[in-house]
């Protein structure tokens, strides 16, 4: 007896030692230190541990009920309504104080059929903070804005068509745009909008075809799609007819390129992995997409056309993911640089990289170099006075991203600085994800800069901070 | 004392079956069975997040795996086509996973139409906000542990494995109880260098997919952070001959729906 006891004891105690001493608890019907088999598993199931009866789990009443409603409609859809308000941090005599005070509805379809995905976005929303209300689709002006009307199909095993209103977005740079020149929402972007809008919409035809040695996506627009561009409307800018910062007393009057099928846009993109690295070549043949010219007889801002002849390398590089993009503007209307009302044809070269710091925390910087070609031309083409860009400018961006609580919470702040103009933006932002269809965010847009000549110093009386609360569904 | 350790010898020593696995070989099984079986798969996921103050956030997404070479149980691709919650409607996540470097990871916002680059250096970190890692989703490499066979039972081989580099992760050490005859990981138990069980996963449930023993339910509890996760699986299968190249930038672009459905 004494014997058993001790041996059994010797072999708890090795045991104990060997296992560790957190054990899980015994389900009935097992002798040793193990987990319960699960449902499914051998012959003669053991019950299932307590707590663990009421498979399969439950989800949540609400997502339940969210879900039954969706899923008896034919197709899918998704939304969301969102209010948005910001205010502007100091006076601007040119702009009314509220930055944004916006009362958006997001509605999305999307149908797909064999081979066939037919999708439909749009925005209802309105703003006070604008004077019109009435509805210019290509703009985006209005109270409803077209996000998406596309048709995707697949005419061949090689090939995707894709037809309609629809976003584009290529390239390499984070904030920062080269070889992408698909219509951006500048004002969008500067007054606080979610940063989806900073993508304007193109209407175009994009062809991606696929080959083992390279694929190529055409992205052909019939009619020249602009930016969205700042106009003084809602952001004050530096006129330099004016001599000064102007806004909604000296709006942007432009006339833009807009003959079907003649002033039209092709953008090319070719592009391979070799290895990990994605690399890219790149050929856009169109406009400047934001005005950069102006019509001597008219006063009339112009959009001048524009080539681009690109590249870009993105990888893992030390733990990160580096990458690289190159393009050559060349503004074809003033190829000699010598017009001062037309921007000058210029390199533009972006390097960054992007890594985990700490957990659930990112850091990524980029170095941004706009070089003007023809420098010396443009400055003996300049008026005696006026404010003379440098030949090149110099871009430094950093971001920073923190998740915290389940990733439910995220500080970001985004920087661009410019050595060379001395200016910059700085955009930190936090949102916090109540529960599957709550989104809370606040947030500001931050401009600084020692002159008002400078592309961030410009917008300085602009800087401003917004909350929103958004209903996803 | 002597006596004591000689018993345990004795012990440990008729437990052994005459043909039994080497550790290496269980750990290889288990491997192949969490990750590997089948050339490719599909699986529709409820994930049901509750976090520790008993708030529970839900993510459904569609899983498709193919593995590259499918004798070796190396490389493998992942897409992941997310449905709900409303604001990651129509994502896509793409992992190409490697063995002895980082694995290749990017994402699809479509409402930017952006296609990201994601830095992978840190595979334990948490996936979509979840109590699993990365790592737990798409696969811990065998040969970063060492592994040893610390019990057996009627049912299971009971291993602990102790990592290589205890630099690259939050643990000292787990214990995994593996399932004898399906080879299925039933209970993994995460230690810190107190001995302190901090992190457990449990396969709640177990369906036979074309003839593959699957977990069709599996929880992870995460004391440090506190809540847990389950997740549950539907719509399972095996050898759909899914092609390679869905898991390209073209199909993060243009989601290939007869595979999702």
């Amino acid at each position: 007896m004494r014997q058993a006891t001790r041996s059994t004891l010797c072999f708890l105690f090795l045991y104990a030692n060997v296992a560790g001493a957190e054990e899980p608890s015994l389900p009935p019907g097992l002798g040793g230190s193990e987990p319960s088999l699960p449902a499914g598993l051998g012959v003669d199931e053991p019950a299932l541990p307590a707590g663990l009866d009421s498979l399969p789990v439950e989800i949540p009443a609400n997502d339940r009920a969210a879900s039954d409603w969706k899923e008896s409609l034919p197709f899918d859809f998704t939304g969301y309504a969102e209010t948005r308000l910001g205010t502007r941090l100091q006076s601007d005599a040119t702009q009314k104080s509220a930055s944004i005070g916006e009362a958006r509805l997001h509605l999305g379809a999307t149908k797909s059929w064999e081979g066939t995905t037919a999708s439909l976005a749009g925005d209802f929303l309105y703003d006070p903070v604008l004077d019109s209300h009435s509805v210019e689709l290509e703009s985006g002006e209005g109270w409803f804005d077209l996000r998406e009307a596309n048709l995707l199909f697949r005419p061949t095993d090689f090939s995707d068509i894709k037809v309609g209103r629809q976003i584009l977005t290529w390239g390499t740079g984070d904030l920062i745009f080269i070889n992408d020149l698909f219509p951006k929402d500048w004002n969008s972007f500067f007054i606080g909008r979610d940063e989806e809008y900073l993508k304007a919409p193109s209407d175009a035809l994009k062809i991606a075809l696929f080959h083992e040695f390279a694929n190529l996506d055409i992205a052909y627009t019939p009619r020249f799609d602009s930016d969205r561009f700042i106009d003084g409307r809602r952001i004050s800018y530096f006129n330099q007819n004016a001599g000064n910062i102007v806004g909604r007393n000296m709006p942007v009057f432009v006339d833009k390129p807009s003959r079907w099928f003649s002033e039209d846009e092709i953008a090319l993109r070719l592009y391979r992995m070799i290895n990990a690295y994605e690399t890219a070549l790149y050929y856009y043949d169109g406009y400047w997409k934001s005005p950069n010219g102006q019509d001597a007889a008219s006063g009339l801002f112009t959009f001048p056309a524009l080539s681009v002849y690109g590249a870009s390398i993105r990888g893992p590089l030390a733990g990160g993911i580096g990458n690289a993009e190159l393009g050559y503007y060349d503004s074809g209307d003033d190829s000699s640089g010598n017009n001062p009302l037309i921007r000058n044809s210029e390199w533009r070269l972006l390097v960054g990289y992007e890594r985990e710091l700490l957990a659930e925390f990112t850091g990524s910087v980029q170095y941004y170099l706009e070089r003007m070609e023809n420098h010396d031309a443009y400055r003996a083409s300049l008026p005696v006075g006026v404010f003379a860009r440098d030949k090149n400018r110099h871009v430094v961006t950093v971001r920073l991203t923190k998740l915290l609580m389940n990733q439910n919470l995220t500080l970001s702040l985004f920087n661009f600085y410019s050595p060379s103009d001395e200016d910059g933006y700085l955009r930190p932002k936090i949102n916090y994800k109540l529960d599957d269809n709550w989104t809370l965010e606040t947030g500001g847009n931050i401009f600084f800069g020692k002159r008002n000549e400078t592309f961030f110093g410009q917008f300085e009386d602009n800087s401003n901070v917004y909350v929103s609360v958004r209903y996803g569904f | 004392m002597k006596k004591c350790i000689l018993f345990s010898a004795l012990a440990m020593f008729m437990a052994q079956p005459a043909f039994a696995l080497s550790v290496d070989e269980i750990v290889a099984k288990a491997n192949h069975t969490a990750y590997y079986q089948g050339a490719d798969g599909k699986a529709k996921v409820q994930m049901v997040i509750t976090d520790s103050q008993g708030r529970e956030r839900s993510r459904n997404f569609t899983i498709l795996r193919k593995d590259v070479d499918d004798a070796g149980d190396t490389e493998q691709k992942f897409y992941v086509y997310f449905s709900r919650p409303a604001d990651v409607n129509k994502t896509a996540f793409l992992v190409w996973k490697q063995i002895d470097k980082d694995d290749d990871r990017w994402l699809y916002l479509p409402a930017l139409d952006l296609v990201k680059r994601i830095a992978a250096s840190d595979e334990r970190t948490s996936f979509v906000g979840s109590h699993f890692f990365y790592e737990d989703v798409s696969g811990r490499t065998p040969s970063e542990d060492t592994h040893e066979l610390i019990e057996e039972t009627d049912n299971y081989y009971v291993l602990k494995s102790t990592p290589k580099n205890l630099k690259l992760v939050e643990f000292a050490y787990y214990k995994n109880w593996i399932h004898k005859s399906t080879f299925i990981p039933v209970k993994t138990e995460f230690y810190d260098a107190g001995d302190k069980a901090y992190r457990t996963y449990e396969a709640l449930k177990v369906d036979t997919i074309n003839g593959f023993p699957t977990v069709t339910q599996s929880k992870m509890t995460d004391t440090n952070i506190g809540g847990f996760t389950v997740m549950g699986y539907s719509k399972v299968n095996y050898d759909i001959g899914l092609p390679e190249d869905i898991f390209s930038e073209r199909y993060l672009r243009a989601a290939p729906r007869q595979y999702l459905r």
